[in-house]
């Protein structure tokens, strides 16, 4: 108990100023290293909530050509196909072009079929599939810009040119934390009707095909049948699992996130220089003392362990007062940047990799003073005394 | 010979040198003495004589280089570092200088702190801290810090603390050293006290002759020899 004492006395009451820097410079670093995190686990987490019973098809030759929409019908004729729904990327803008935000014209039924994540209210899915003209949109995309069921909502379109006139229908909400709530859904009959009027050339033309099938097991072998039904064809297909078209995309920002994770690397090691220039100069202070409690009897161990506890309670200081401040700033940062960020919330992963890197900084920053007060011989410390 | 009258200190042909870089500075040469049980040793020299070190080697802080030293029939050179810092735990209370107590501590903690090497039950602790305490007359200040004590009042803390658990020797290096003259003689009063009330053997280091008065005997030590013999007094 005494010893308890000891080591809490030591890290917080002798020098005030000195461990309230310290631990203002770990919470600083936990915080830095934890909002990092959360970026790069955001920016994976559409491959983290991707399904396995999905498949994407879309052109081999790059996402921005269309594939004709009598593919549907063929693609649901492969065995183990349970559902095939589609959509295009509309590209629309809501009164300026910083008022970002994912829209998609979808075949509806079949779209929200595939997706149970969106909760749609059924009196509100019920009045969207009704009208070809209406839109759901995400809790959060609807909040933002404070929309509410019935407002008409003028999209630019910026692919297929002119003023769209959306009506709001319904708000859908996730099904958990992880779903993005930001995005706008509308008809794809409404689109391709209004194409049909002006440019025949993108009429019964689909971006994407999302399929359902029965099993993950038989993702690869259905996935080759499509594209071999449309191989030596005016627009052949490329399909892949749901989570290999999201990686697809990650791959393309892999160089941001690398240096994202470098980063968060030099972080941990400025808490390390800060901890271990602390705790360096803590036991070059307390030389003395230590050999005191040599002299009394105290052995190594104890020793180690009052160095090793208090670099441990400075940097877990730290580190919870680090990860008490990420939740409100990454709920901060998330309602700034959820143009980019449509779901921004720390991860329990990134929780336990804060606290990992606490404690292996700890032990790293006491190691050399450690060894040091070790390997110090009584009779040469008390002559530093005085 | 009957235990009490046997020397509870035995230094036979102990040596001592230090290395400063490639050379080798002898500081104790072919040291042997016995000091007996309850005895008030001073020990006396000029700076650099190795009082202090004979001092450490006594306490068991530092290793002899040749020679035995026997505490209680025990050989300490023979002990390795682990036995040896269980073996002062039980058997050295030391007095410094500067007092050397834990700032962030108060007396009464200050005192503990031997004891948490025993296998003493909470409640004997605070028995034994309250009466080394009490030996102190410190008894009302138990709560204070160190730093709300004067040099005198932190030097009897320190007594507290050497004899809480009631060791077999006393070794003190300077204990009047940092103290104004009203302290010292507090100081050495209580030492006095505690050899020859309660017996403690007690060997101290001092350069000061009034202190050395003190002491039941005085042993000089010059260039690392000792010069004169344990009851021979050069004031």
């Amino acid at each position: 108990m005494l010893l308890i004492k000891l080591l809490f006395k030591n890290a917080f009451l002798r020098h005030k100023l000195r461990s309230v820097l310290t631990v203002l410079g770990v919470t600083i670093a936990i915080l830095a290293f934890g909002l990092l995190r959360t970026v790069i686990t955001t920016w994976y987490l559409g491959v983290e909530t991707s399904s396995p019973t999905r498949l994407v098809t879309r052109n081999n030759v790059s996402i921005i050509f269309p594939l004709p929409l009598s593919y549907r019908e063929k693609i649901r004729q492969v065995e183990g196909v349970k559902i095939v729904s589609y959509g295009s990327w509309f590209g629309g803008v809501y009164k300026d072009k910083k008022n970002f935000f994912a829209n998609f014209a979808v075949e509806p039924r079949s779209y929200l079929e595939l997706y149970p994540e969106f909760i749609v209210p059924p009196d509100d899915k019920e009045a969207f599939l009704r009208d070809r003209r209406g839109f759901i949109a995400g809790k959060k995309l609807a909040d933002r810009f404070g929309w509410k069921k019935g407002d008409i909502v003028t999209l630019e379109g910026t692919i297929y040119p002119g003023k769209w006139d959306f009506i709001l229908r319904g708000i859908y909400r996730g099904r958990d934390v992880n779903v993005d709530e930001t995005q706008f859904f509308f008809h794809w009959d409404y689109l391709n009707e209004s194409v049909l009027k002006s440019k025949i050339s993108l009429s019964d033309q689909v971006g994407f095909y999302m399929i359902g099938i029965s099993s993950p097991g038989i993702s690869a072998q259905v996935s080759q049948e499509i594209d071999a039904m449309f191989k030596n064809s005016a627009a052949e297909t490329i399909t892949e699992t749901e989570k290999a078209f999201v990686q697809g995309f990650i791959a393309m920002s892999e160089a941001i996130i690398v240096a994202i994770q470098l980063v968060s690397l030099v972080v941990i090691l400025i808490i390390m220089a800060v901890v271990a220039n602390t705790m360096a100069m803590t036991t070059r202070e307390r030389t003395g003392e230590y050999s005191i409690l040599k002299t009394l009897g105290f052995g190594g161990g104890v020793i180690a362990l009052l160095i090793m506890g208090e670099s441990l309670l400075v940097t877990l200081s730290g580190c919870i007062l680090g990860i008490a401040l990420t939740y409100p700033i990454a709920g901060a940062f998330g309602t700034y940047l959820g143009t980019y960020f449509p779901v921004f919330s720390v991860e329990n992963e990134t929780v336990l990799l804060d606290f990992i890197a606490a404690v292996l900084v700890a032990f790293a920053a006491a190691v050399i003073p450690v060894r040091n007060a070790l390997k110090l011989r009584v009779a040469e410390g008390l002559r530093r005394i005085g | 010979m009957p235990p009490e009258q046997e020397p509870i200190v035995r230094i036979r042909g102990v040596s001592k040198s230090y290395r400063s870089g490639s050379r080798i500075l002898p500081v104790l040469e072919d040291i042997s003495i016995d000091i007996g049980h309850g005895e008030f040793l001073a020990l006396m020299g000029p700076s650099g004589s190795g009082k202090s070190t004979l001092l450490n080697l006594i306490a068991g802080i530092d290793r002899t280089d040749g020679g035995t030293i026997e505490i209680g029939r025990i050989d300490i050179t023979k002990m390795s570092e682990t036995e040896l810092a269980e073996w002062r735990s039980l058997h050295v209370g030391f007095i410094f200088q500067f007092y050397n107590l834990i700032p962030v501590l108060t007396a009464y903690e200050n005192v503990e702190l031997p004891l948490y090497l025993t296998g003493l039950s909470r409640m004997e602790k605070s028995e034994h801290v309250r009466t080394a305490l009490a030996v102190v007359k410190l008894k009302d200040r138990m709560d204070h810090y160190p730093a709300q004590l004067s040099g005198g009042e932190q030097q009897r803390v320190a007594i507290a603390r050497a004899i809480v658990t009631d060791p077999t020797i006393i070794v003190a290096d300077e204990p009047t050293g940092d103290l104004d003259r009203k302290s010292a003689q507090d100081v050495l009063d209580l030492m006095g006290r505690l050899n020859s009330e309660s017996r403690k053997t007690i060997i101290m280091v001092t350069h000061d002759p009034r202190a050395a008065r003190r002491a039941r005997s005085i042993l000089y030590l010059e260039k690392g020899v000792l010069s004169h013999a344990p009851d021979q007094t050069p004031f």
